[in-house]
């Protein structure tokens, strides 16, 4: 037993230049023997919602690497069918990369507006946000009818299955990101920059960018390599 | 009817009932009529309310935590229910037929391992660590208790719809996990595997909800001064255990969105056709298949480090080593799928590097029994209930774990893959580490959820018996596989296997035994429970924060949160006061917030299962409203303006002063005997 040797860091005076109480002060701190952070106490709801929230986007993106892992397999499962070079138009997935990183910035805009609490400027953030959301999503069903019509649609090879259920599983994240963002909007609308509601905004912003991160991985791997290979 | 050209209920008909076969008829029917006399029952004696405000729409960690375990229970008992069939099918299929046609007992065994897995000790153990986890680390409750809610009755919404395929339809053919291409349209046309599959895939959410609460609740909600390494060793397990599912129930969910794509859609995934793959299915699957493994055994070898260190009167020996080999084996977990399928012809070097992997797991498992060995070792060991599971678990564990690094030798495997030897290894492994760990932190835990103490007799009675059931039902077993029997056989003409199918028939009835023993355990517990009564909240004399509470504990958990100096911060507390013959100063009492209870869980379940039964039968438009009606839920929920109520500090001193009375007595009685 180590009792009574160890002493806590003394809290008040010292938690002022920690204000989210992260740990980083009180774990290294002289007296304590303790290692690991959050010896000051539970995390306020702030942090422990975010970090939440980053476990959750984490575990999303182990989903999306296991339809990576398939694609990786079945790219060249095309059955005598079309492959990336003969499908993929790079012109359109250029402006869908712009739409989906333009709205990156405007979404970080929003949460901006959000700590200046100035709800104008919210929502013309959200609202170019969900229009160029709405716009990918737009030109990625086109593309995705266009295959379809073709005769090119999911049950045509394993390529194409890996294909669609990949994007589509990012386009699906984007749908529901949209129909989150009109929630949010409407709650800032009814409820004002309420504390459970800023953290909602914060998980929101976490999420929408971190649809941006898979859309770039998804833009490398599937569509230039695709069209490389 | 038709709504757009489309049939009204898809492909449900009046055929989907069972009419024409008598025995699952009568099993479904019995179920049904149980159900239906209990939902009676609680609505004519008017317990609705009492059921709603208190149980169903709680967000209280230990209530959620009970419910869980309920439901685990619940399940285990189904579960048990189709061993009986299988082993009585066996014992009477000897150059016969048996009782039970082959596309039934096909559906009995694939409903077996998905039940146990899934809904019989994945919500046990789940259940024992939402009970426990806040009340060791300090906190009022986990990170997030409404989301808690939510994951509890998603899971509870799959086991509805697994055991719905009883009555309504069929179950899978294919095994616990639906290989392709048997369980493509193509092999298994029938609902059977999208059962499975919306089972799954909604039960899933509700674990990964859990996974990340908990793992949340860990990481960020710790009482002041508890770092890392002050943590209770079942904190550490929880934690490896709840990253795992945080890690791999993606990988489950993803696989099983590939498959429903394939049979709903026409996808090629697995179809061995246009390119699919079906090995991709045994690789994918298996990155979730071994870690789940772990999130079964590593919090069960938590609970036994716990009871053992308790009974022992000991702080657990090598916490340090215990620590490193939980995380040992929990990133090694993710590096040994691929012994699963050895058979699969990856080549030699491929194999050679996951058997080595497998056999190094043994290393960190090794590293743990010896640890529980020595924190027996010279300690005052107290044979109770719990402590009795620990020690059955380490003596059948080992010999499971030993017929395990035998199949992790390819050349070995090639001989008894998809063996009886198979089945009787990881039954072996997984009872004795899972079922056993989970009947120990029941009956150590219960005094602390119902405040009185399980009754001994019963449960000595019932861990002898399931040791020896479990020895008389997997011993033939291991020995059926070494003379060649496959698993998964609904008759049999070999004479030599005759008379130990017969042995490992007979082990059940020990298992049954067992089973009656617990029941009547918790019966005659409830009758004389008055006798049993934990007064003080700390009936085994234990040494981390849950036994610094009363029991049950009051709904904040702790009127102060405690501040932790050292590890086995309950065990210092309780030394120093013994030490000055007083407890500690009176502390100073302030309002508590507590999160109000919501039904959100409990609707948005049932909008789950809607939309799980519309697509098993295709019945699209219910399908939508379903969905529609969670998204509804959800808003309902955000729109709250009042989300938690107060408790006062008169209230909080007034039940912390119960508790502390008591306490001073049995402080008081202790002492009077030190004296005499």
């Amino acid at each position: 037993m180590t009792s009574g040797t160890a002493a806590l860091p003394s809290g008040g005076a010292k938690r002022r230049h920690d204000p989210n109480r992260l740990g980083h002060l009180s774990g290294g701190q002289g007296t304590s023997r303790a290692s690991g952070h959050g010896t000051g106490g539970p995390a306020p709801k702030r942090i422990v919602v975010g970090y939440g929230f980053w476990l959750f986007i984490l575990s999303d993106i182990v989903m999306f690497s296991a339809f990576f892992a398939s694609y990786a397999v079945l790219h060249n499962g095309t059955d005598g069918g079309p492959d990336g070079r003969e499908l993929f138009d790079l012109g359109n997935t250029a402006v869908e990369t712009g739409c989906l990183l333009l709205s990156s910035f405007t979404c970080g805009l929003a949460s901006l507006a959000v700590i200046v609490r100035r709800k104008l400027a919210f929502y013309a953030a959200m609202a170019v946000t969900g229009l160029l959301g709405a716009t990918f999503i737009g030109l990625e069903a086109n593309e995705f009818a266009g295959l379809v019509m073709k005769g090119d649609g999911p049950d045509r090879s394993a390529f194409l299955s890996s294909f669609f259920s990949l994007v589509g599983l990012h386009g699906i994240h984007v749908s529901i990101g949209l129909l989150w963002l009109l929630t949010m909007m409407a709650q800032v609308f009814a409820k004002g920059f309420r504390s459970d509601i800023n953290r909602r905004v914060m998980c929101f912003a976490l999420f929408w960018h971190a649809l941006d991160i898979v859309w770039v991985a998804l833009f490398t791997v599937v569509y230039l390599m695709g069209v490389l290979a | 009817m038709t709504l757009f050209g489309m049939p009204l209920l898809g492909k449900l008909t009046i055929d989907a009932i069972p009419l024409d076969q008598p025995i699952p008829l009568a099993a479904g029917a019995a179920v049904v009529v149980i159900l239906l006399a209990i939902i009676g029952w609680i609505v004519f004696a008017g317990h609705l309310p009492y059921l709603w405000k208190e149980w169903i729409t709680s967000v209280d960690h230990k209530r959620i935590g009970i419910m869980y375990t309920i439901l685990g229970l619940v399940m285990l008992l189904r579960g048990f229910s189709d061993v009986m069939l299988m082993r009585s099918q066996q014992a009477f299929a000897y150059q016969a037929p048996g009782f039970l046609p082959p596309e039934h007992y096909d559906q009995i065994f694939s409903a077996h391992g998905t039940i146990m897995i899934f809904f019989g000790a994945m919500p046990f153990i789940i259940g024992i660590m939402n009970f426990v986890l806040p009340l060791q680390l300090g906190v009022r409750d986990v990170a997030f208790p409404t989301l808690n809610s939510v994951g509890f009755w998603l899971t509870a919404s799959g086991a509805l719809l697994v055991n719905m395929s009883l009555v309504i339809g069929e179950f899978a053919r294919t095994g616990w996990l639906p290989y392709p291409p048997l369980s493509e349209l193509t092999y298994s046309p029938g609902v059977g595997v999208d059962y499975y599959l919306w089972a799954l895939l909604i039960s899933g959410v509700g674990t990964l909800m859990a996974g990340i609460n908990l793992t949340t609740t860990i990481l960020k909600m710790r009482a002041p001064g508890m770092s890392y390494l002050r943590m209770p060793i079942f904190t550490w397990t929880a934690l490896a255990g709840n990253l795992l599912i945080t890690a791999a129930f993606p990988i489950l969910t993803a696989t099983l969105i590939m498959l429903t794509l394939d049979r709903y859609l026409g996808f090629h995934f697995f179809t061995d056709e246009k390119g699919g793959n079906s090995m991709m299915f045994m690789n994918l699957v298996w990155a979730w298949g071994h870690p789940e493994v772990y999130i079964l055994a590593l919090p069960a070898y938590g609970i036994f480090s716990e009871v053992i260190s308790t009974f022992s009167g000991k702080p657990l020996f090598g916490y340090r080593s215990m620590v490193v080999a939980t995380m040992a084996i929990f990133v090694l977990a993710f590096m040994v799928w691929l012994h699963h399928f050895f058979t699969m012809g990856a080549g030699g070097d491929v194999n050679g590097v996951f058997g080595i992997m497998s056999m190094i797991i043994a290393v960190p498992t090794g590293v743990k029994v010896f640890d529980w060995m020595l924190t027996m070792y010279g300690g005052r060991v107290r044979l109770t209930v719990p402590m009795l599971w620990s020690i059955c678990f380490i003596v059948t564990f080992v010999v499971g774990g030993a017929t395990g690094v035998l199949l992790a030798v390819p050349p070995a495997d090639f001989a008894l893959h998809n063996s009886m030897f198979l089945v009787a290894h990881f039954h072996n492994v997984i009872v004795s580490s899972s079922l056993f760990a989970a009947f120990a932190g029941y009956s150590y835990w219960f005094p602390k959820a119902f405040g009185f103490r399980l009754v001994e007799s019963w449960g000595r009675a019932a861990v002898y018996l399931a040791t020896a059931g479990l020895v008389g039902v997997f011993g033939p077993m291991y020995i059926l596989g070494l003379l060649g029997m496959t698993r998964r056989m609904q008759h049999y003409d070999v004479a030599s296997w005759h008379p130990w199918v017969l042995a490992a028939s007979f082990g059940v009835l020990i298992l049954i035994a067992s089973i009656v023993c617990q029941v009547t355990q918790l019966v005659v517990s409830i009758r004389h429970r008055d006798e049993l009564r934990d007064e003080t909240g700390d009936p085994w004399d234990g040494r981390s924060l849950e036994w610094a509470t009363s029991s049950p504990p009051p709904v904040y958990n702790f009127a102060v949160l405690p501040d932790v100096h050292g590890e086995e911060a309950y065990w210092a507390v309780k030394s120093r006061a013994l030490e000055q013959h007083r407890l500690r100063e009176e502390p100073h009492y302030e309002a508590i917030e507590i999160p109000l209870n919501s039904p959100t869980g409990f609707v948005c379940a049932f909008f789950s299962t809607v939309v799980g039964f519309a697509m098993i039968w295709h019945i699209w438009w219910m399908a939508i409203v379903g969905l529609f009606g969670a998204f509804a839920t959800f808003v309902v929920f955000a729109w709250r303006d009042r989300v938690e109520y107060e408790v006062s500090a008169e209230e909080v001193a007034k039940l912390d002063r119960e508790n502390r009375a008591s306490r001073s007595n049995t402080l008081a009685v202790s002492r009077r005997k030190v004296a005499a």
